[in-house]
């Protein structure tokens, strides 16, 4: 049938479906709600005990970096692992080594950054911008601990300048500073030192992803301390992925698999 | 109609907004016969789903989960020993019981943190979701030239046709 | 070392995997030694955190030792029902890898790295999705294995395989979203994403299990689940996908990714709902019953039409899916419908291996991808002949293979449960899939021409734009060694599987724990 009059079917049952069971959720903005301040039946809130709790076990004020790169590290781990998948299945799918194989490709323009005089506004806006936000990611790599932000947020970041750098001049600036190599081989490392962090406690007897036993080799007094900086050290690992895998895919895209001409 | 609306519609307002959203990202998916707009689709639905995730950590009056004078929390955990992650102030918690409500009044001046890091996971997820079906959607366009899907189907069934 | 063997049947892929990235793209003949180590580290891992549920009863891991208050950190729960998938995943995983050790043609070699990383990610997203005990976690776990699922489908060099994985792409996502989106409603009418808190709650509090929310969090959570299994009519991605990829992703995305999803709907129904919630709904037993039984009708008759080989297999998982469905559906107040179905989980993996591998013979080292091309083919090779016949004769269900087992459960249940339709469905199926399969053993075995030697003419006509190792003469010479041992490994393990059914039950049987409550609300 007419794909337009089965999608509207489909939609009025499906939004009457879901909107039946809007029918008893709690208000908008209810602090008492189930996910806020659990249920009678269930153990105790999880949410309450995140915010009561977890600055005591971890000494991290953000909540939100906290759960993630702590009680539920296990998802993140392979929220990384789910960036770097998609990143090999762009490569599968589109990477052609070798022969061109016929792709239209764009003809290649002078660098602007490495010496075309006519672009020289847009190559030296380049050049004082990436540094800046360069070192704007690495802050918010670091202090995602305080404030929101984190590895993700900072590795997008860190992957931004150097698009911008092929955005500005050519793919080929931006490989050169971040070969196929580089990125394949950060890209497994990224993800190599967030498990790392979690198979050392379970050489150390205690379970995976266990930061508290790591307190000797990172030489701090007490737990606490230990889950907060390998908290640092998996989200390092995880921008180091997310850097390399959001430009790989730019690099993979624009060229179409051949890595050469782009946008 | 108004009290409908007043009672019905405006105090799950956030639900509403994501079911319309979420219907309008399906509705495309299935409907448009570009791929590119049925991705488009497919991300404005997994939009409307990270967006009733995170209003529903919600409070009034609360502010971001980030803990702001964090000093007065670190005096609750009073003996600062290896076990300091089970602070002995507080009763240990029974799993059978009501939670305690004395303790949530300062919590509720904080948002729920947990729907927030779901939602870091799935927009991650989506964006990695949406990097290959550019990457297939390239490909396609490499091997037939077009990417209107009733001119695929034809092409497709030619190719068949011709074996 | 022993109770950390749940996270080692993860990480030992994984690990596998970041080891060919780092290594692989420039030395190639290292890709297979590492990916088959990491997958035999992880047999032997499933293995023994499978004996240790067995004899011991269901155990917790819980990650990053956070245990109390249940749910603030995330636990990996093994009992008798995983342990056995666990197991059977990996050995497909193995046996899958070892008919890849040859690559199909040599336009395939520059990515034999990214097909063996992805083939060991979607090991661990499988693995994952079958150990973890928590509701969110699952979510991730379905995704890392749908987009390196996406990944293997489109490696292929097919013309039409990029289009199949981008429907499978809409389609899984679309899928999975609805799941996400159950565990949302269900997060925010009870709190807890840990799937034995829900349980808990849904059991202890009247409220909140009989609330809408609650009602359109399982349906929600079923249609996403539904369609990653392609239950019919949610299935229009599943010919297309699987056969237009390359043979070596579809010996494994056949047997595992359908089967999977329907251990999570076993799951879900068991573990997060509660048997007693889900059959307390009177008469969604019935309709879904109804539904199985036409995706059975519809699938096997749909077999029946196809004139490829692989097609032809699709359409039969689907009318498998509609055994499982149907046979954990059944209202049977002695469970025999879901021990059945989780059974039939173990052995359709078996016989799926088992044929698609031959399939994948027939296609990589003959050329061949019709029913009417097949003349012959059983006196030129006659070991790969062996294992058809025991997949074929599984399919159909004769003892002591086990498909004749998994068809005697679930009638059983059928019968207990009062719906004859399912099991008229089951014994219409078998007939079908007997005339289906005799009639590619006729002509298999003796040939549309009488003569041996016209046979190898009509293989010319049908080389259609898939690379074919194209050859004047087909010299009559049997699958080498590498794609042989796994298909006589499956086949072999289709009989013993059939054998040891009564072990294997008992042990399915020990993880539904019936109460002697359900049994008399059942009724």
């Amino acid at each position: 049938m007419n794909p337009k009059i089965f999608a509207s079917i489909a939609v009025v049952i499906t939004g009457l479906v879901l909107l039946y069971g809007v029918s008893d959720f709690p208000t908008f903005g209810d602090p008492r709600s189930p996910a806020n301040s659990g249920v009678e039946g269930g153990a105790p809130s999880t949410s309450l005990y995140y915010i009561n709790e977890s600055y005591s076990a971890t000494k991290v004020p953000n909540l939100v970096t906290s759960v993630l790169a702590d009680y539920r590290s296990y998802d993140t781990m392979f929220e990384t692992v789910v960036v770097f998948a998609a990143g090999m299945a762009i490569f599968a799918i589109l990477r052609c080594v070798g022969k061109d194989d016929g792709a239209v490709v764009a003809p290649q323009r002078k660098s602007s950054i490495d010496g075309d005089h006519n672009r020289i506004i847009v190559g030296m806006t380049c050049r004082l911008a990436v540094p800046v936000v360069q070192i704007f990611a690495l802050y918010v790599i670091a202090h995602g601990h305080y404030s929101p932000g984190g590895g993700f947020q900072g590795g997008v970041m860190l992957g931004a300048s150097f698009i911008l750098i092929a955005l500005a001049g050519n793919l080929e600036d931006a490989l050169s500073r971040l070969s196929e190599r580089s990125y394949m081989a950060l890209a497994a490392l990224g993800i190599l030192i967030y498990a790392g962090f979690g198979v050392l406690p379970q050489v150390l007897g205690k379970n995976f992803l266990d930061y508290g036993a790591l307190q000797k080799i990172l030489l701090t007094d007490g737990p606490e301390m230990a889950r907060s900086h390998s908290m640092l050290g998996v989200e390092i690992g995880v921008a180091l992925t997310v850097m390399s895998i959001m430009f790989a895919i730019f690099a993979n895209l624009s060229s179409r698999g051949t890595l050469k001409g782009g946008l | 109609m108004v009290e409908f609306f007043l009672n019905t519609v405006k105090p799950h307002f956030n639900f509403w907004v994501y079911v319309i959203l979420m219907m309008v990202g399906l509705w495309s998916l299935i409907a448009k016969n570009n791929l590119i707009k049925k991705m488009m689709g497919l991300a404005i639905f997994q939009t409307a789903i990270i967006l009733f995730y995170v209003s529903l950590g919600v409070k009034d009056g609360a502010t971001i989960p980030v803990l702001e004078h964090y000093g007065d929390y670190a005096e609750k955990a009073e003996p600062a020993g290896p076990d300091a992650s089970k602070p002995a102030s507080k009763p240990a918690p029974n799993p059978a019981s009501m939670p305690a409500p004395a303790a949530s009044n300062p919590a509720d001046a904080f948002a729920n943190p947990v729907p927030h890091v779901l939602m870091l996971t799935a927009i991650v997820v989506g964006v990695a979701t949406l990097g290959v079906a550019l990457a297939l959607c390239e490909m396609i366009f490499k091997e037939f030239d077009t990417l209107e899907e009733d001119e695929l189907l034809r092409k497709i069934k030619a190719l068949h046709d011709d074996a | 070392m022993l109770e950390q063997l749940p996270a080692v049947i993860l990480l030992a892929p994984l690990f596998g995997a970041l080891l060919i990235s780092l290594f692989g793209l420039r030395e190639r003949r290292a890709c297979f030694p590492v990916a088959f180590a990491s997958l035999l580290i992880a047999l032997a891992s499933a293995i023994g955190a499978g004996t240790r549920a067995f004899t011991g009863g269901a155990y917790d891991y819980f990650i990053g030792g956070w245990e109390e208050p249940l749910g603030i950190g995330i636990v990996l729960r093994v009992d008798s029902l995983n342990g056995l998938l666990l197991i059977a995943i990996a050995v497909v995983a193995v046996l899958a890898l070892i008919f890849t050790i040859r690559p199909s043609s040599e336009k395939d070699e520059g990515k034999t790295a990214y097909f063996y990383i992805l083939f060991l990610l979607l090991c661990v997203g499988l693995f994952g999705i079958t150990i973890t005990g928590d509701a969110f976690n699952l979510f991730v776990l379905i995704e890392v294995s749908a987009l390196t699922s996406y990944g293997l489908v489109a490696i292929g060099s097919s013309r039409r395989c990029k289009m199949a994985a981008f429907h499978y792409l809409l389609m899984g996502t679309v899928g999975a979203s609805f799941y996400l989106l159950g565990v949302g409603y269900l997060y925010l009418k009870t709190g807890s994403l840990n799937i034995q808190d829900i349980n808990t709650i849904l059991a202890t509090n009247a409220v909140v299990s009989e609330s809408p929310g609650v009602t359109t969090a399982f349906i929600l959570i079923l249609v996403g689940i539904w369609i990653k299994m392609a239950f019919f009519p949610l299935y229009g991605w599943l010919p297309n996908a699987y056969s237009y990829c390359p043979s070596g992703s579809a010996c494994l995305l056949a047997p595992l990714m359908t089967k999977v999803s329907v251990y999570v709907m076993i799951r879900v129904m068991l573990s997060i709902f509660g048997l007693e919630w889900v059959f307390g709904h009177p008469g969604w037993s019935d309709l879904v019953v109804w539904l199985a039984v036409i995706a059975i009708l519809a699938g096997s008759i749909m077999a029946l039409a196809q004139r490829e080989i692989k097609r032809m297999l699709c359409y039969l998982i689907v009318a498998e899916i509609g055994y499982m469905v149907g046979g954990a559906w059944l209202n049977d107040p002695n469970l025999w419908g879901l021990t059945g179905a989780f059974y039939h989980i173990l052995a359709d993996a078996m016989m799926t291996l088992c044929l698609f591998l031959t399939a994948g013979i027939f296609f990589k080292y003959r050329g061949i991808s019709e029913i009417a091309d097949l003349d012959g083919i059983f006196k030129k090779m006659p070991l790969t002949s062996i294992g058809f016949v025991i997949g074929a004769l599984a399919m159909i269900g004769v003892p002591p293979t086990c498909g004749f087992f998994s068809k005697f459960y679930l009638i059983r249940g059928g019968i207990e449960g009062g719906q004859w339709e399912y099991v008229a469905a089951l014994l219409i199926s078998s007939l079908v899939n007997a005339v289906l399969f005799f009639r590619i053993f006729e002509i298999a075995y003796f040939g549309k021409k009488p003569a041996e030697g016209h046979d190898h003419e009509h293989n010319h006509e049908h080389e259609h734009e898939h690379e074919a190792p194209a050859q004047t003469v087909l010299p009559a010479r049997e699958a080498p060694l590498s794609a042989l041992i796994p298909l006589l490994a499956a086949a072999a393990l289709i009989l013993l599987v059939g054998i040891f059914n009564g072990q294997i039950v008992e042990l399915i049987r020990v993880a539904f724990e019936i109460p002697s409550t359900v049994v008399s609300n059942l009724r």
